[in-house]
């Protein structure tokens, strides 16, 4: 999404100054898993994790800092990050909900629990952020959990057994 | 046991005693129950003795390809001077499958346990375990178990005692189902793009920094301290008649079945009373239609087949399809098949790394012509395309993610060819709007 790029730039505005990600405690927590992996490349999914969860993405210059600490190119790193599905390369809303819809859980009911999602968050489509910011709702490929159908992640919260019912109860705790 | 349901009389519960069991979860609570004996005793064997007590016992490699682990182990080279490395793949993503997963967030302490011994095994002084990025729960229980290991001194410079050097550190994955193939894991591990390497060079030989590495599945390694403390000879005899497939494995049922869940029985246990029985059969007024029963990779069955099938390696391929990573997806009678090997290949398609034209192109091309045949669109000759769009994709790729997408298309249309007619010859109404 080359558009996430320009992202913060809006008309008029000014550019808000980037800071750093790897300062202080983070900047510590980096430096020892230098001691973990024989290369500091090594270093890059776990590196990105840091980034994403300081800002709640992956801005550019997010990806041209990771670069710089690790000794790699801006490039480089950017392949790798748009490799994975978890890293955001554009901003989402405060609470991120990925739901399964793989096979197993599409022959229980997934499809359902999507519609719920959509309907009680206000996202007008998968991927799409609500009007207020709250949430970002993503379909994703099995999450693992296929005995307990439908399984949602919201944020780092994994819920089993979701259905249709269950959705409005659910998103409460996220404000 | 049949977590998250209570233990059925036809189960073997090995591995999985303690899900559910909360107290089982720290350090202090494993060694109550045994823990971190079998380390102990297998620090005081040598690495070639262990090597060979896990070869007897006949332990194959529970991910899915299920290769003798012992054997896997000896491959690792001796005296080469140069540092090993122990992967556990902790990525699991196949669908249908949600065995591993128990496994860390229950008895963290039983993988870690099976890491440390398979590392003195193959000479390693560090082991990393990829734990798929959506797996929030298990990376926190490990995470802790790890920190938990290094304060009791089971793992560390000098492992109990032992003047060996053990190091367990956790990768965590960042969604990319591909990464569960082994070669596509370590450059993941690496810092790069998850495309799979072309073997050779095996990882025995170069493997994860460039080094020899073994690759192992959280159940494999789950499976080692029990094989040290209970011996060869008592694992191999957990075997329903078949002496190549020995021991207990954990089976995912999800789908159609009264009571899904993880089902540890001994390998050679007939698959229709897992279904029909420990599972409780399907829902009030439903028959079964299918089942693929090793994870969403290998080919469905139909119900005569699920009737004789015995589930170990041997009986299922017997029985045409793969025992796998024994995550089972039981279908009944309600089932579009057409559109859920639709959205099978879908997946595939989203996992496709797309190195391999083959892949890339076959997996899209294939849930295109299967969403065309669904809307209502599709052409007489879609069928045999589909069969030679899976020919060119199976055994001509890096890796096996495009025979996985061919494996369900190919199955369904033999198994399963009057449903794919009834779209066809527009005997079936439209599942899917056009496109």
């Amino acid at each position: 999404m080359s558009a996430s790029a320009h992202h913060g730039h809006a008309a008029g505005a000014p550019a808000a100054p980037y800071e750093p990600v790897f300062t202080g405690a983070r900047k510590t927590r980096l430096e020892a898993l230098f001691e973990k992996y024989p290369t500091r490349q090594a270093c890059l999914l776990p590196a990105l994790w840091m980034v994403q969860e300081a800002r709640g993405w992956i801005p550019e210059q997010g990806i041209a800092e990771v670069a710089d600490v690790l000794g790699l190119t801006p490039a480089y790193v950017k392949g790798v990050v748009t490799f994975y599905t978890m890293y955001h390369t554009h901003p989402v809303g405060r609470h991120f909900i990925q739901v399964c819809t793989t096979s197993p859980c599409n022959i229980c009911g997934a499809e359902d629990v999507v519609k719920a999602l959509l309907r009680e968050t206000g996202c007008r489509e998968l991927g799409a952020t609500s009007a207020d910011g709250r949430f970002t709702v993503a379909e994703v490929e099995c999450l693992g959990a296929c005995g307990f159908a439908t399984p949602i992640l919201i944020d780092d919260d994994f819920i089993e057994n979701v259905t249709p019912e269950r959705v409005p109860g659910l998103l409460q705790g996220y404000k | 046991m049949g977590y998250p349901h209570p233990s059925h009389p036809g189960e073997t519960v090995v591995l999985s005693k303690y899900f559910g069991d909360a107290a089982a979860r720290s350090f202090e609570g494993w060694v109550k129950r045994g823990g971190y004996e079998a380390l102990k005793r297998a620090l005081a064997m040598t690495p070639d003795a262990i090597v060979e007590e896990v070869k007897n016992s006949g332990l194959r490699g529970r991910g899915g390809a299920g290769f003798p682990t012992g054997l896997k182990w000896s491959f690792m080279p001796k005296g080469d001077g140069k540092p090993h490395y122990l992967v556990c793949n902790a990525d699991e993503s196949e669908p249908g499958t949600f065995k591993d997963r128990e496994i860390m967030r229950w008895t963290p302490h039983g993988l870690l346990e099976g890491c440390a011994i398979a590392a003195y095994a193959i000479g390693a002084e560090r082991c990393y375990i990829y734990i798929r990025g959506e797996f929030t729960e298990p990376l926190r229980v490990m995470t802790g178990a790890v920190e938990e290991a290094y304060a009791a001194g089971a793992l560390g410079p000098n492992v109990f005692g032992s003047g060996r050097r053990i190091d367990v550190v956790i990768h965590r994955g960042a969604g990319a189902y591909i990464c569960g193939e082994e070669t596509a894991m370590m450059n993941s591990i690496e810092g790069k793009r998850g495309n799979p390497r072309i073997k050779p060079p095996f990882p025995a030989q170069a493997g994860l920094f460039g080094v020899p590495t073994t690759i192992n599945n959280v159940e494999t390694l789950s499976a080692v301290p029990h094989i040290i403390n209970r011996g060869a000879a008592w694992y191999k005899g957990l075997c329903l008649g078949n002496p190549k497939s020995t021991g207990t494995k954990l089976i995912s049922v999800c789908g159609h079945v009264q009571r899904p869940g993880n089902y540890e029985v001994t390998m050679g246990t007939p698959m229709k009373g897992l279904i029909f029985e420990m599972c409780g059969g399907m829902r009030p007024g439903r028959t079964l239609k299918a089942v693929i029963p090793g994870g969403s990779s290998v080919p469905i069955m139909n119900a005569e087949e699920v009737d004789r099938c015995l589930l170990d390696y041997e009986g299922v391929i017997a029985c045409g399809s793969m025992l796998g990573s024994a995550g089972m997806i039981v279908m009944d009678d309600s089932t579009d098949l057409v559109y859920q090997i639709m959205r099978l290949t879908k997946f595939y398609a989203h996992e496709s790394c797309a190195q391999c034209t083959q892949c890339r192109e076959g997996t899209a091309w294939t849930s295109r012509i299967l969403e065309r045949i669904l809307a209502g669109q599709g052409k007489p000759e879609d069928m045999q395309l589909l069969l030679d769009l899976a020919d060119n994709m199976t055994g001509k790729t890096i890796c096996v993610l495009s025979d996985s997408c061919a494996a369900p298309v190919v199955s369904g249309i033999q198994k399963f060819r009057g449903e794919f007619e009834a779209y066809l010859q527009g005997r079936r109404s439209p599942a899917m709007a056009g496109v």
